[in-house]
């Protein structure tokens, strides 16, 4: 039989039917419908197991704050656990599975827990599992692990994508209810820039799940009426499926749009979700609110529910949740329950109203003063046992019984910047404070205006208030009469009673829990929450947070206000992390760089290493070669041997400029740039100003006013953000200009013997780059090819003669290959970083290993850098005593003394006959390579004293590979100490 | 002449262009580019030779203005790009420090930019999924440096709602094409 519980009316669409599955069997809803509700109206009520317990569990409301009927929705890699069946939209072929159970949902073999109940209470973790220590991880754990949690991941990747966007608004309306669709229509009339959000697939709010009119109109129509006019303003941006998910600062907000969570799946290319940043000059909070239940003996069997879902059920849905229904209320809206539910056929058995002055009725029982004590029905609701004044007690059978216990305002996103609500007596509920986030209002039910005609007036108050702080004027529109009933209220949150009366259901915590934690003395509300769970988890305590807050109250005799709220912290539902990561996963995870020379690379089949966001060859595989060893060897050897060509634009290049560059210079590095002739380069090095080594390069003059300095690959945009924040905080006074320069020219070493063999055939006659004309350490703008501009720096990093040649980047790859086409003659070889790697160990040359955020120039040698004769950044502290102590590291060469060893990098340097330990630390190694110049492995590293100690024999200690070595101190210079090569 | 043949930022010889939807995305490679900074203490001759050079004065923060030949757009404070064809203007740094003197530093940054140039009546859907600046707020004319999918960028609005040039760092050229094209697959 299908849909038993289908009524008449509601916003679905019976012309058509959709299939879906739940637990694998097979059911028939419409178009309109939730899973929830389609599931009712088939007469499905249970839907899900209680996270702690295993109880049987049914939905308690029919929105986002849902705590019971969590679902696994859609299968395979689309697996998505914990997801509200109460929002979930229906589409054809649909299909979910309940979670949180062992064997079938109605026999559920981890209901035993329900019998062990007594040895659950609150804190039960903290005092079960504490002893046998060993028996924590091997036992206890897995079982629970087991045994709790709610859904669970596919396991596969997610198949879908996600957007992130950023939108900009003069007003932002969160919620399209009654509050909302009133500010809407004003503000979107006045010509505003105004977008509109609601997590629901249909806008209006509860004007689609009541039955009142406005004007002439049911709540459904004029929501849609309006709804119509503000999609026809092109100023007006509605976005429905849309959680406004946290305020964040300076009227930034985040906003989940679901974009194909009601399809089977998104079409090609397009977005599952869209994460939203949405920046906004004033918002305006139309949240609405949330029903409250009561608690009391088993009030979590599936069919009891909250008296507003029942009435969105019936009058949104067209579903009954069953044929006789009771009411329990504090207030008189359990009466309209009744009345609409009446009105769809439905039988009600009694309406059970706690306040002894309950309005009475022709139509149906009222048992005024009288409370639901207790209710039966395993898997479902049969029957509810009423407490009535005279101390008797009465069953009533019913399959639904619906609950009202006032309303709580959705303040939670005026918290969010750490305000805090306020307590409205009238209400017995919080209401926003005084402390909103910037920019925001808050209107309608949130804001405690709980009928209809105070919320359209108070959205449509407040959204000409907001405009007019932006200077734009709105006028208040005519708004329909409609329903204006006072909420009359006696605060009840639960009812005494001896067995367990559910607060929170989706974390299984009872009254008793939170008698028990005020009894161990968790008081505060914030130790409440953690030491019960009271308000965790996916629905972050939405049906739950008051009650256990009035129970509190009670065991303390203070105020429920006085008691206080824990904090409300974004996101207002759940999110998913695969959104917050948007297009930003796997290959795309950021962007990347590419080289001048990248195509050519790859076309060689070069093997490609990230270094920061750049891809850089790290060698060039040849025919025959089946280790990486062998083409860095052999690049390393070519190199050495004739000629060599590397890539090196990923180098940071910053153009500095002005008549007072050079002393802008002269601060920034420890050493002296004033007397720096024009065509000559320097090396630099940086300090922090701490002292400690923060970068170094080479700057070239290219003219008086204007030279270019180089930065390491890693360190290019914090060198260049350190300048900038050099030249306009701590130096305005002078004049000097920077920009960064990386990107215009592709720039490549030509290193070796015949370094300069190859570049007469590239670089124009007119420039003389021989020895005598252009030595070591000169530059100059010159031209290449027949007449291309191009600057050449005579500077060597592998220690050979070696020049940098930088053309304009279009330029790059036609340069790389003329290289290697005129390289031919003297075996001209590409290398990769590796085999820079290697030369550069080779020949003592610092790179980031070295330059490791701890090191000084003394460390490195560079004491001597440190100019005396002027103040630099980090000169004064890199005189400090603890820095220049007589035993200060010193960066020395290694060799093993076997040179059959190797060694590591990283390795602890110890003594000969030393145990190995921190006291007896010498200092590390910080690079290691093996030189196929030399045949063995090298390695530079810091060192106690180490300029003194050559020759001495320590061991390379390496505990984590549990290996040693033993090695020579050496000079760090492995290659041409004298640099004659770089000379020649 | 010189002998090297020249590649894209997005490594082909010729610029490429993809027509997804309405949405057209080209890469752009005709213009010339260079930065200009004003020198301190010189604003009186800059701005005197600025006006001889472009005939008309440097345009105000978050604006870029068509001169002539060149195209103007302010970069920040006291320091603007200038674009130019890049047939007549290869060597554009020179041209406009013959112009400038003294009075500001000039740096060629022709080759230090991809530049995407995306038309269609769905630009500013495109903009909304990879750029925090307010594109549909921007008007022809509107210029502002801002991030891309993490890359920082220049967004120049040619004309209102229907043409908007990137700029990014020109190894970026690859990683920005895939974005623009999957945000132009993504508002479908």
């Amino acid at each position: 039989m299908s849909q038993i519980n289908r009524i008449a009316g509601g916003l679905i669409d019976r012309q058509k039917t959709l299939e879906f599955h739940f637990d694998g069997k097979s059911y028939q809803g419409h178009p309109g419908d939730t899973l929830a509700s389609a599931l009712l109206a088939n007469g499905v009520r249970l839907m899900g197991r209680s996270f702690k317990y295993h109880r049987p569990r049914g939905p308690l409301t029919a929105g986002s704050e849902e705590p019971n009927a969590i679902v696994a929705l859609r299968a395979g890699a689309r697996q998505e656990p914990n997801a509200r069946a109460t929002v979930a939209e229906l589409y054809d072929g649909l299909t979910a599975r309940s979670q949180n159970h062992i064997g079938r949902l109605s026999f559920d073999l981890l209901a035993v827990n329900d019998l062990l109940s007594p040895f659950f209470a609150a804190g039960f973790y903290y005092k079960t599992f504490m002893w046998p220590k060993a028996f924590w991880e091997k036992l206890y754990e897995p079982i629970i692990r087991r045994a709790a949690g709610l859904g669970s991941l596919s396991g596969q990747p997610d198949p879908d994508l996600y957007d992130k966007g950023f939108l900009h608004c003069d007003l932002l309306i969160i919620g399209a209810g009654p509050a909302g669709l009133a500010a809407a229509l004003t503000a979107g009339r006045s010509g505003a820039d105004v977008i509109l959000a609601d997590e629901d697939f249909v806008l209006g709010g509860r004007l689609n799940s009541e039955t009142y009119r406005l004007d002439e109109a049911s709540g459904a129509d004029w929501a849609r009426a309006a709804v119509a006019e503000l999609a026809s303003l092109p100023n007006v941006r509605l976005m429905a499926r849309t959680t406004v998910l946290g305020a964040f600062d300076h009227g930034i907000y985040g906003a989940l749009e679901r974009v194909a969570d009601h399809l089977p799946s998104p079409a090609a290319g397009t977005p599952r979700q869209i994460l939203w940043r949405i920046y906004t000059k004033r918002s305006l909070l139309c949240a609405g609110a949330i029903e409250r239940p009561i608690a009391f003996e088993n009030n979590d069997r599936p069919g009891i529910m909250l008296g507003s879902a029942l009435r969105s059920y019936a009058n949104r849905w067209g579903a009954a949740v069953g044929q006789e229904v009771a009411i329990f209320t504090n207030n008189d809206e359990g009466h309209s329950t009744a009345r609409d539910l009446l009105a769809k056929g439905l039988r009600i058995a009694a309406v059970i109203d706690s306040r002894a002055d309950a309005p009475k009725s022709t139509a149906y029982e009222v048992l005024a003063g009288a409370v639901v004590t207790n209710t039966a029905g395993r898997l479902g609701l049969r029957s509810v046992t009423v407490g009535l004044p005279n101390g008797q007690s009465r069953r009533i059978d019913c399959q639904a019984l619906g609950v009202s216990g006032g309303w709580n305002p959705n303040v939670h996103l005026t918290c969010h910047q750490r305000g805090r609500p306020a307590w409205d007596a009238g209400l017995a509920a919080f209401v926003p404070g005084a402390n909103l986030p910037m920019g925001m209002s808050v209107a309608g039910a949130a804001m405690g205006q709980m009928s209809t005609t105070a919320a359209l007036a108070s959205g449509a108050a407040a959204a000409v208030a907001c405009l007019a702080d932006l200077g734009i004027s709105a006028s208040l529109p005519k708004l329909p009469a409609t329903e204006d009933s006072p909420l009359r209220l006696t605060p009840l949150f639960h009812v005494p009673g001896k067995g367990r009366a559910w607060l929170d259901q989706q974390n299984d915590v009872t009254v008793k829990d939170v008698k028990l934690a005020h009894q161990e003395g968790y008081i505060s509300v914030e130790h409440l929450k953690r030491y019960t769970t009271l308000g965790m988890a996916t629905d972050q305590g939405k049906t739950s947070n008051i009650g256990g807050l009035a129970v509190m109250a009670e065991m303390t005799g203070k105020s429920i206000p006085e008691t206080g709220t824990t904090m409300f912290r974004p996101p207002y539902t759940p999110v998913s992390i695969a959104a917050f990561a948007g297009r930003a996963s796997g290959v795309d995870f950021r962007p990347t760089r590419l080289t001048p020379s990248h195509h050519w690379a790859a076309e060689q089949g070069a093997v490609f290493v990230e270094v920061g966001m750049w891809l850089r060859a790290q060698w060039f595989p040849r025919a025959g070669e089946t280790t990486w060893r062998q083409s860095v060897d052999r690049e390393v050897l070519a190199t050495r041997k004739s000629v060599g060509i590397c890539d090196v634009t990923t180098l940071g290049k910053i153009d500095v400029q002005g008549t007072d560059a050079a002393e802008f210079l002269n601060r920034i590095y420890a050493n002296a740039f004033g007397k720096l002739g024009v065509g000559k380069v320097r090396y630099g090095l940086m300090l922090r100003e701490d002292g400690i080594a923060m970068d170094d390069g080479t700057t070239a003059r290219l003219a008086e006013d204007h030279f270019v300095t180089t930065t390491t690959t890693a360190n290019a945009v914090g060198v260049y953000r350190h300048l900038e924040f050099c030249r306009q905080c701590l130096w305005p006074d002078l004049d000097v200009q920077i920009i960064s320069t990386t990107e215009a020219w592709a720039q490549y070493s030509i290193a070796g013997p015949n370094a300069r063999k190859l570049l007469e055939k590239i670089v124009d006659p007119a420039f003389d780059i021989s020895n005598a004309a252009f030595p070591y350490m000169g530059c100059g703008e010159i031209t290449v090819c027949g007449g291309l501009r191009a600057r050449l720096f005579r500077i060597s990093f592998s220690g050979e003669l070696a020049f940098e040649l930088a053309v304009p980047t279009r330029y790059g790859d036609a340069l790389m290959r003329r290289l290697v086409e005129d390289g031919r003659e003297y075996d001209a070889t590409v290398y990769g970083t590796e085999a820079l790697g290697v030369m550069r160990i080779e020949k003592g040359h610092a790179a980031g290993n070295e330059l490791n955020g701890t090191s000084t120039a003394l460390n490195l040698g560079m004491g001597g850098m440190v100019s005396k004769k002027k103040d630099a950044i980090g000169s004064t502290l890199s005189e400090r005593e603890g820095l220049n102590q007589p035993d200060a590291l010193r960066l020395v060469g290694f060799r093993p003394v076997d040179p059959q060893h190797n060694f590591a990098a990283g390795s602890h340097l110890i003594g000969k006959d030393a145990e190995a330990n921190a006291a007896n630390d010498q200092g590390y190694l910080t690079s290691v390579a093996f030189s196929p110049s030399l045949g063995h492995s090298i390695g530079l590293g810091y060192l106690k004293n180490g300029a003194a100690r050559t020759g001495e024999i320590l061991r390379a200690v390496n505990p984590v590979q549990n290996a040693e070595t033993l090695v020579e101190v050496v000079s760090a210079h492995f290659i041409d100490p004298e640099g004659e090569r770089l000379r020649a | 002449m010189h002998s090297l043949a020249a590649l894209t930022p997005l490594g082909g010889p010729l610029p490429k262009t993809e027509q997804i939807g309405t949405l057209t995305i080209s890469e752009i490679t005709n213009c010339a580019l260079a930065s200009v900074t004003l020198r301190r203490g010189k604003d009186q001759a800059f701005a005197v030779a600025a006006e001889t050079l472009f005939a008309t004065a440097l345009p105000a923060p978050g604006v870029w203005q068509q001169a002539g030949v060149y195209g103007l757009i302010w970069t920040g404070p006291d320091q603007w790009f200038i674009e130019a064809p890049f047939a007549s203007h290869e060597d554009i740094a020179q041209i406009l420090k013959a112009g400038l003197g003294d009075s500001a530093s000039v740096t060629e940054q022709t080759d230090g930019w991809a530049r995407f140039d995306v038309q269609g009546a769905r630009v500013v859907d495109l903009l909304e999924r990879l750029c925090p600046a307010p594109s549909r707020r921007m008007q022809t004319g509107a210029a502002t440096r801002t991030l891309l999918e993490h890359m920082g960028c220049l967004v120049i609005c040619r004309e209102t709602a229907q043409h908007f040039s990137l700029l990014a760092p020109r190894s970026y050229a690859k990683s920005l094409l895939h974005a623009l094209t999957a945000a132009a697959r993504s508002i479908g």
